[in-house]
Order: C-alpha cells, then structure tokens, then sequence
C-alpha cells in the first residue's frame, strides 16, 4: 500500500538538488560563507525539532552544547594536538556523556522548569568558557588549526560548503528514518499525552533522555566543524542568546518538520546579513518572528506551506 | 486462578481518602464492573491498578505477582493496558500511527537500526501496521485508518482509544467509561465490543455510568462507595441487594 | 574578618532583596495566569533607562521615577493584550517562546529608543557610606533593603484586604470558579502584567545607582528573579524575597570567599540543585498531575 516514493524520500532528494545547484549562484566567499553558517545551524536545529518539535521537550541550553563541541576541537587540537577527527569525536562522546548525565534528573521536570534548568545548564556552559583562560583564551577566544583529514588539510570555500551540506544531508537522512520508525512514534507519543504513551508501554523517560542526548550530540559534532572552518572560537558561541536563536529558527521553520528545521535555520542565518544596513533592528526583528510565529502561525513555516498545499490539491 | 487480585488497597491525598481497605479477585476471561456515584474511588481505583499512582497500603497482583507501585511501562509490559476517561489521544499523529503506539512493546524499537534504517525495522514496522489496521477494524474503525486524529468524531476517538490499547495485546484491560458521552446507537456499539473482547479471552475490568451497558456486558459487579466496598456479585444479585439500591440506583431513579 | 563578613552579608541582602523583587514579579504572573514571562528582566530594564532619561530631560528625579514606574507599567499591560491574550491557549512551551519572543523584541526596541551605554543614575540620597563595624553600607542599599520591605507589605495588604487582590489570587486558584462568581479573568491578567512590571521598574530603579543600567541589563537581573522565585516556590510571594535573599547571599559571599569570577554561576548552580533536590522549591505547593 505505500507508494514507492515517499513524500520525505522526494523531500530529502529535493534537499539534494538544492544543495547541488546553490553554489552556481555563489558569486564570493561572502556567500559561501552564509551558505556554511545556515548549513550547520541547521544541523543543530535538526538535531533540536526532534527533541522540541516531535517530542515536546523544551532546551534553551542547546548553544552551550554547540560550544563545548567548538571548545573540545579548539583545545584539543591547538593545546595537545590531537588529530581533528579524533578531537571531533572525543568532543561528541564528552557532550554525549555529560548529556546524559544531566538528562536523566531533568527531564523529569516539566515546562518552565525544564526550560529554567537547561537555560541554566547553558549559562554555566558559557561562564566556565568565559573564565577559564588558561585553557580557552577566556572571552577573547582562541585560535583553531585547520581540519586536516590523513593528511589533508581542509580549505578552500567549495571544500566546507561540500563538507557542511553532506554532514547536513547525512543528519536530514537519519532524522527522516528516525521520525518514520517506531522510535520517532514513541517521540511523538509522549508530545501526544505523556500519560497515553506510558501506558502503552513507551518509557518516556528513557526516550527523552534518549533524543536529548542525540541532539546534544548533533550541536557538538556542528560545534567542532564550525571551530575547524571558521578557525576561531569565542565563548559568544554558548551565549543564551545562540540557545535562543536555535529555538526560533525551529519554531520558524516548523516544529516537527526537519525539513522545517533547515528552512528556519537558513532564512534566520541570511535575514541578518540582509538586514546588515538594519543592524539595530536585528534583535527586534528576531523577537518579533518568535512572538508573531508562535501567536500566528503556530506550526511554523513549511508544515503551514504542506497543509496549504494539500488543501489546493483538494 | 486469579488474573488481578487486590488486597486491603488504600489511597489518600494529603489526608483525604479516596480508596480504603480495598480487597477483590478477578478470574481470567470475565468482565469485571465497578460501579458507584460519583467520587466513589473508581478513577483513582483505575490510576492505581494502571501505575499512575502508588498505592499508600495494600498491594495490588497480577498472576499472583506483586505489581504495586510499578511504573505504567512496565505494567504494559506484563500485558495491562487501558483506555482514559477523558480522551488521551495522540493528537499529533494519524488514527493508524496511535494505534501503532500501542504496539510499541511487540515493535522493534532499537535505536540504532531505526536511525540507519535497517531493512528489518522497516519490515517489522510494516507488521505493526497491519497489525494495528487489523485491531481497527475490530473495534469497526477501518474507514478511519488514514484520518488524523485530530479530525475524528468524538464516539470514534473512543473506540481508538480501545484499539490502541488491544493492539498492546493485553491480558487485562481497564475500560473507564467508554460509553460515556455516546448515543445510544454507539453505547450498543460498545457493549458489542466489550462482549467480544471478553469472548477473545482478554479480561476486561469496566468503569461505566451507563447502566445499561453494565447489565448486558458485567460477569461481577462491585459496588464502590465512599472509597469502600458496598457490595459485589453477579448482577442480579446487586440488583437485588437492598443496600446498594438505596445507596445508588435509587437515589439515581428518583432523579429522573 | 568580622568586618569582611559583614561587608559580603550587606551586599548580598541588597541584591538579594532586588532578586526578590524582580521574583515577586515572576509569582504575580504565574499566580494570575501559570504563564512564566521571561521578560520580567526588560521591566527592571525599562524602570532604569526610562528614569535616566527623564532625569536627563531635567524632570526632577521623584517625578522622573514615577514616570518610569508608568511607562513600564503600560508596557507591561500592552504586552498582555497584544502577545499573551491571542495566545492564552497555547502549550507552556509556546508560550516560553513568545514571552522569550518579547523579552528580546523590547530589549531591541531599547537599544532603538535609548543606546547600548551603560548610564548611571545617582543615588537617592548621596554616596556617603555609612561605617558598621568597620563595613561600609551605602545609603542606597537602605533603599533598596527599606524599598522592597515597603513593597512587599504594599502587596500582603493588597492581596489580603483589597477586593481587586482578592480576586487575583481567586482567579489564580480556579479561573472557572472565578469565572463564574463575576471575575473578570482577561481583566485580571491584564492588571498582573501590569502590577508586576510595575514591581519589575521599581527593582530596576532602587539598583541602577548600585550597578548602572544599560539594556541588556535585564538579562542576568530576569534569569536571577526566575531562580529567586523557583527556589522559593514558584507562585508563593513570600518564598520569592526569601529566595532572592538565599540566592543573593550565596552569590555575595562566593564572590567573597571563593572565586568573584564565578559569580555569576551560582545562581544557576543553586537553581539547578533545587529543580533536581527541592522540585517544588523551598515553600511551594506539590503538583498533582490530573487524569
């Protein structure tokens, strides 16, 4: 009874066809540069609609995360010179661990407490890589050496927009597998009713702590690639209003839509840079979109645009 | 043998008693009524028995095995499931994929393979949904199977409710108030099913205002007051009982 | 020593009693409507940049205060009626998004009307400290300290022998019931918003002389109110000033003792240990999910 080519499937090929074609209309690095930047906020976001779009969770710590993951590259490839990838991977087994740690006593919490616990979570994040200047360079900031990969050293524009777009698909993929399985349904379910979804035998509990994880996971791996590309990292990185800016470009694009996740991020990456001239008008505007979004439009961007569709089609 | 056994089960909140000194036994493959105004206990019976909440003394079994106090998930795991009063749908999903939630402990649910989408979860969840189509049409839902949830009439979400909870498979099912709010062409509806479902030899323990479908569907009827029991038995033998007559049914009679 | 002691103790009760404030303000929303408003921080911001430039404008200070506390007391209404009545149904997340939403909207709103330097508002009665065995205490910690103590038993009276505070708190028991004997509810919301940005400008004013103002200033002030009020029992007034207290003085004398660089932080630590220990907070009532 399913048709062959499933809506996602068609989604997840036009996703590919975009990120093909984009770079024909590059015209600098400039360009380039916001293409990278949308791609891996989107990757964090993605990361994020799964535990706050499909399963109802709240996070405004998610940047803290994000930096760790920025942090454990910078530091350990410039202090101790790790290889990259191994820096990489050691910084998402440590945000890995240290989610879930923290995961299991709150995510018991519900709503505003959540929200005040990972808000605080974050902030701590951001004060210790504040302070901590023997090791991160404080709020300076420090320097990171390139991505270098068995000897390759990464560079070159084209080279991270070919790199960010396939961790993006890559992310994009599993998400869209994770949805469609018994899994993302048990997500899903505890958004539904909590009370339903534990008594049909779903542990709710294990399955927060579980997609809390994964995206915390998803902002670091995000997190180290930024470091490597950017060649820099600050503490501005984990600040409360990155959290918050991951949160609206979900709630933007749409909440349970990845392919809402990667809209928002992308149209909250470049409306700035348009917006340059306006830059005083930045933060206004922003909470403007949160507030208008959630009041108006309160499924957010493309799963408004799908039901609109369908309803044409009818 | 007992399938549910409840010895002396109490439950108070902050010094109020909702169930005291409770004891009854269910055999398998009977339907069990609880009956009483309103305030009785019965709900908070049912979040008991279901793990919603812990119990404050007695104990509750199942098979024999002391169950009070486990988390809901793992009742369900021991083939105990039920339906809600007011309505806990899963609002954010199709009628099939609800009832798909209730297959979650016979699904393949590991983490891993459903992210790298390994053939076999996709053939088991195809399973699943034939599986839960399949318990939709039991219940008489089978035009619904595609339709949101959200978009359904109220007398149907009822009857989800009931298939997503058989579609868990259990052993014993908790029914609160599944008649309520219906017409009397859906109430029947309702008896019908109860009455399958008990045939197809699952146990079913039923909390229901609607007299009617008590009478037709009921092996045992137990008589809930003020938290405690006020009788049980078959149903002629409460109807017949003095007590419970003038407790409930009567007072019930003189309001119509 | 003693003297040290002392100094972090009557530095920590000032801000504490502002933390409270700010909380108070948190409890009062909650209380009305179980709405958190994240941008309880932007109504102690508002307070303090609006009586700077009223005072630069040469209005005299007492006028320039009372014109602020309004100002941001009408913010405080608008925000109600434009942002939380159209969206009075949503889902707790939702609506932590949108008071988020507007938290960051008046934050760049001021940055507009007002710039992003920090001002300096003079203290009400001189900066002469007071000596207290060998501590200083500034005349403008007694005003914070006397302030918050006035404010708090304003608002006891008012809650307890008024008949508008009567049905705030009625409301905040049970909106049907309160519905049903005549209470107002969308009235009442407004008038919580109202009377907590007001609390929210007063806190902002008695601390812009201690710690400048300028508009990102509501930031840390907001985010600590919210522990305040959490520590202390989300919805219980009186738990809030204890809880700006608590968390107040451990932030004064971590300062003190241990380390000033991670100030900042326990606040957050202490919020954290709650949520996970205390979830209810220090004074709360427990919550019963219902079936």
């Amino acid at each position: 009874m399913m048709p062959l080519l499933k809506p996602r499937t068609g989604g997840l090929l036009s996703l590919m066809v975009i990120l093909v074609v984009l770079p024909l209309f590059f015209r600098n690095a400039y360009h380039y540069d916001v293409a990278i930047q949308s791609g891996l906020n989107a990757i964090v976001c993605v990361g994020l609609n799964l535990l706050i779009g499909y399963t109802g969770q709240i996070s405004l710590g998610h940047a803290g995360f994000f930096a760790l993951g920025a942090y454990a590259s910078a530091v350990l490839t410039d202090r101790y010179e790790f290889a990259a990838v191994g820096a990489m991977i050691i910084g998402a087994v440590a945000v890995g661990c240290l989610s879930y740690l923290i995961a299991r006593p709150i995510l018991k919490l519900k709503g505003h407490y959540l929200a005040m616990a990972t808000l605080g979570l974050g902030i701590i994040i951001s004060i210790i890589l504040n302070q901590e200047e023997e090791l991160t360079g404080g709020p300076d900031g420090m320097p990171v050496s390139s991505f270098s990969f068995f000897g390759w050293d990464i560079s070159g524009n084209l080279t991270w927009y070919g790199i960010v777009a396939l961790v993006l698909l890559f992310t994009v993929w599993l998400a869209l597998n994770l949805v469609d399985s018994p899994v993302g349904r048990a997500l899903r379910a505890v958004h539904g009713s909590e009370l339903a979804a534990s008594t049909m035998g779903v542990d709710t509990q294990r399955y927060k702590v579980l997609i809390f994880v994964f995206s915390a996971v998803l902002a670091s791996i995000a997190g180290s690639i930024f470091a490597h590309y950017s060649g820099f990292v600050s503490p501005a990185e984990g600040e409360f209003f990155r959290s918050i800016e991951f949160v609206t470009m979900v709630v933007l694009g749409g909440m349970a839509s990845i392919f809402g996740a990667v809209v928002g991020a992308a149209i909250l990456t470049i409306l700035p840079q348009l917006l340059a001239s306006f830059h005083d008008y930045e933060m206004m505007v922003h909470g403007a979109v949160l507030m208008g979004v959630m009041i108006f439009m309160r499924r957010g961007l493309v799963p408004t645009l799908v039901h609109f569709i369908r309803g044409l089609r009818k | 043998m007992n399938l549910l056994r409840i010895e002396q089960l109490g439950k108070s909140f902050g010094g109020v008693t909702a169930v005291e000194d409770l004891s009854f036994a269910i055999g398998p493959g009977t339907v069990y009524s609880i009956i009483g105004p309103n305030g009785a206990g019965k709900t908070t019976l049912f979040n008991l028995i279901s793990g919603l909440f812990a119990p404050t003394t007695g104990s509750i079994h199942l098979d024999e095995e002391d169950i009070s106090g486990l988390p809901p998930h793992k009742l369900a795991a021991r083939g105990l499931s039920r339906s809600f009063q007011n309505l806990q749908i899963f609002f954010n999903m199709t009628a099939l994929e609800n009832v798909m939630v209730g297959h979650h402990l016979h699904s393949d649910t590991r983490f891993f393979p459903s992210l790298f989408a390994l053939p076999a979860i996709g053939r088991a969840d195809k399973r699943s949904a034939e599986f839960a189509a399949e318990m939709m049409d039991y219940v008489g839902l089978g035009n619904y199977i595609h339709t949101d949830s959200d978009a359904m009439p109220y007398g149907a979400l009822k009857r989800l409710e009931i298939a997503r909870a058989l579609a868990s498979r259990p052993r014993l099912l908790l029914l609160d108030e599944p008649a309520a709010g219906l017409n009397p062409s859906e109430t029947n509806t309702i008896a019908d099913l109860i009455q399958h479902i008990a045939q197809d030899n699952i146990t079913v323990l039923l909390v229901e205002h609607d007299m009617h479908v008590v009478w037709d569907v009921s092996d045992h009827i137990l008589v809930l007051d003020h938290g405690r029991r006020l009788a049980a038995g078959t149903a002629e033998e409460i109807r017949s009982n003095d007590a419970v007559v003038e407790a409930y049914l009567g007072r019930r009679a003189k309001d119509r | 020593m003693f003297a040290d002691f002392l100094q972090f103790l009557i530095s920590g009760i000032t801000v504490g009693a502002i933390y409270g404030l700010v909380g108070l303000g948190f409890s009062v929303i909650y209380n009305a409507s179980n709405v958190i408003n994240f941008a309880q921080g932007e109504f102690v911001m508002i307070g303090g940049m609006a009586s700077v430039s009223f005072l630069s404008m040469g209005i005299p200070m007492p006028l320039a205060i009372v014109l602020a506390v309004v100002v941001t007391t009408f913010v405080g209404f608008a925000l109600e009626i434009f942002a939380i009545e159209p969206a009075r149904h949503n889902s707790v997340v939702s609506l932590i998004i949108i008071t988020i939403g507007a938290s960051i909207f008046l934050r760049g709103l001021a940055q507009i009307i007002w710039d992003r330097n920090y001002h300096n508002l003079p203290a009400f009665s001189g900066d002469d400290p007071i000596k207290l065995w060998g501590a200083a205490l500034q005349p403008q910690s007694l005003w914070v300290m006397g302030g918050a103590g006035i404010i708090v038993l304003l608002l006891w009276l008012f809650f307890n022998h008024s008949i508008l505070g009567k049905a705030i708190l009625a409301t905040s028991f049970n909106p049907l019931a309160a519905e049903l004997v005549g209470i107002d509810t969308r009235r009442i919301l407004q008038i919580s918003f109202a009377l907590s940005a007001a609390l929210g400008a007063i806190a902002g004013i008695l601390v812009a002389p201690i710690a400048l103002t300028y508009t990102n200033v509501g930031v840390m002030l907001g985010l600590k109110g919210f522990c305040a009020a959490i520590v202390g029992g989300l919805g219980n007034p009186m738990g809030a000033i204890a809880g700006g207290l608590a968390v107040g003085i451990a932030e004064a004398f971590t300062a003190g003792y241990i380390s000033s660089a991670y100030k900042d932080a326990v606040a957050f630590v202490i919020i954290i240990l709650v949520l996970l220990f205390l979830p209810s907070g220090l004074f709360g009532r427990k919550e019963i999910d219902k079936v």
